[in-house]
């Protein structure tokens, strides 16, 4: 039985609008979904999909490792993402980027010891217009600057 | 103003984009007129005539992709709309997503009824939130509506249309690793022959086109052909949504008119350069386009030959505007890091080379660069070009060469003096600071 169970009916719901034979497709967004619920994807969140989808267990770490948004272990509660790309580089991220991680006191990877911020790089969001960008958990957060950036800060508890 | 509107045709609100104010613009009243007085050859035939091009990079003629589908092979065929807008630079199918859904949705249920499609997708990039929830909200208003699901419009045409959400990968935009994507799989992209018209999702025929390509087929259907050529130039009919960013003065999505001066545009619709700076190059459609020049673009036009006759392509519409004073070399350097980052590891040329591009350049930015690292890095680019199954190879060589074709003397400098001849800088700020200073 696993913790995920309640979310049966709504994967259920999925399945309706995709063709009969497809359930090798539900494997994404399944797992995103209990990405959401669970905050990251535990082993025994595997052990169900296999089992519930009908696809190998090794589809299932393939997936997991190779699209960078799954994660296999919990994170801080604010996920700032911040791009480096070409756009957000020539609009100030690289200096963004150090004063983020010298305001936190952690480097892009790590999380503060008080579980609440985790720092990563992130590539091209498709903001450049908008740049530089720094994406905390699923919303953007658009033409950013030193000043707006720590205003931010204050406000994610 | 860069010419005629197709897509940005109504003032946008906040609510410009609900099923309620799109029918009142006159919305999937294209869509009726279809079901109810057309065939699927006389749909296919009309965008056929339009001479539309793929908006996504390539420029492949949509009109040439649909006809290898064929109508009565007794299988089902499928149609996925590209949404993983992904190329550096690139935010143009954001527009469409956040601003006019609904075009996209009724343009597949035409395209969809054109090549007899029952199940369609948009397959859309995992990072993109207000994109992602005004697409979804749309099609959730179109099934609502009976414009989505069985028997549409009280006709025999039924459609089911997902929204299919990636989870970060820069090579799912690649048709073929798009749809081993919704197939629930790692992204790699597979070998062609045979091409994805023949055999694509699930083995079935399949159609993948760009988001803009898609939203235009409406337009096309409305207009009709001869219409819709009207706008734009003989080789390149229509509009381009050119999202425009990097060290210009008003940054943002602009549709341009195909056979507009492509300098006009920069310099005076987009405000020029960032503080009144010189220009120094552009990238004119997505990092993997080729670098040109302020002198390259002083009298082309925005359009598929001309940009070609110069050395570089339309590709994405992602264009990137970068000052005179701007470091080539890191410039060069934060694209190689994103290559190699974003490589899927299938095929050894692009996994190896992408790394040694990477190395290479990080060596010279630390100022331990070898004089003949230059040819280095241009004989990897060249190495890897045609060798892989999915063109992300090439397309990092492409930029590469192009970048060392124009700015060979900053690498040379760079590695004869172990420091940036332009101070490293990639912001025009510093650029800025940097005159101050002196």
């Amino acid at each position: 039985m696993s913790s995920m169970q309640h979310l049966l009916p709504e994967f259920e719901q999925l399945k309706k609008r995709y063709p009969a034979g497809f359930e090798s497709s539900l494997t994404l967004p399944c797992l995103r979904r209990i990405q959401k619920e669970r905050g990251y994807v535990a082993d025994e969140d595997i052990d169900w999909l296999v089992e519930y989808l009908g696809v190998p267990r090794i589809q299932v770490e393939e997936v997991l490792s190779f699209y960078t948004q799954y994660r296999r272990a919990p994170i801080g509660r604010w996920h700032l993402q911040t791009c480096r790309n070409v756009s957000c580089s020539m609009r100030g991220a690289e200096r963004l980027i150090d004063h983020l991680a010298r305001r936190l006191g952690i480097q892009p990877g790590q999380t503060t010891p008080d579980g609440r911020f985790t720092l990563s790089h992130v590539e091209c969001l498709g903001s450049c217009g908008t740049a530089p960008v720094v994406m905390v958990n699923d919303t953007y957060h658009e033409n950013m600057s030193a000043e707006k950036v720590d205003a931010l800060l204050e406000q994610l508890k | 103003m860069t010419g005629r509107k197709l897509l940005m045709s109504f003032p946008v609100t906040p609510t410009s984009h609900l099923l309620s104010e799109v029918r009142a613009r006159g919305g999937y009243e294209t869509l009726k007129k279809v079901l109810t007085s057309m065939t699927p050859e006389q749909v296919t035939k009309e965008v056929t005539a339009a001479g539309i091009l793929g908006h996504g990079g390539a420029a492949f003629p949509v009109g040439r992709k649909w006809s290898v589908v064929h109508l009565n092979d007794g299988q089902p065929h499928y149609l996925c709309a590209n949404a993983d807008e992904g190329e550096p630079g690139t935010f143009k199918d954001r527009w469409i997503l956040e601003n006019a859904p609904h075009q996209l949705v009724e343009s597949m249920l035409i395209a969809a009824y054109a090549l007899q499609v029952r199940n369609a997708f948009v397959y859309i990039r995992g990072e993109f939130d207000l994109p992602y929830r005004r697409l979804q909200g749309a099609v959730d208003e179109a099934y609502a509506a009976g414009l989505l699901g069985e028997k549409i419009l009280g006709t025999d045409f039924s459609l089911d249309l997902v929204v299919y959400r990636g989870a970060g990968s820069y090579v799912c935009g690649e048709a073929s690793a798009l749809i081993t994507s919704i197939e629930g799989k790692k992204g790699y992209p597979r070998n062609r022959p045979p091409r994805l018209t023949v055999r694509g999702l699930y083995q079935r025929p399949t159609v993948i086109n760009n988001v803009e390509t898609l939203s235009n087929v409406e337009i096309i259907v409305r207009l009709g052909a001869e219409e819709f050529r009207k706008v734009g130039i003989a080789k390149s009919p229509g509009t381009q949504l050119v999202s425009i960013s990097g060290h210009v003065e008003k940054p943002g999505v602009y549709e341009v008119e195909y056979g507009y001066p492509l300098a006009k545009f920069i310099y005076e619709d987009c405000g020029g350069v960032l503080g009144g700076k010189g220009l120094k190059c552009i990238i004119p459609g997505g990092i993997s386009t080729k670098v040109l020049t302020a002198a390259d673009i002083a009298t082309v036009t925005y359009d598929h030959k001309a940009m070609e006759a110069v050395g570089s392509q339309v590709g994405s519409g992602g264009m990137v505007v970068i000052a005179e004073g701007t470091c080539m070399v890191r410039l060069l350097q934060v694209m190689l890091r994103f290559y190699h980052h974003e490589s899927c590891g299938q095929c050894t040329p692009c996994r190896e080379g992408m790394g040694w591009l990477h190395r290479t350049i990080d060596r010279i930015v630390a100022g331990k660069g070898r004089p003949e690292e230059i040819d280095t890095l241009v004989r990897i680019s060249e190495a890897n070009d045609g060798t892989t199954i999915c063109g992300m190879g090439d397309a990092a060589g492409y930029a590469t060469v192009g970048i060392i074709a124009k700015y060979r003397d900053e690498f040379e400098y760079y590695i004869a003096n172990g420091r940036s001849k332009n101070g490293g800088r990639l912001e025009v700020d510093a650029i800025e600071r940097e005159v101050a200073h002196a």
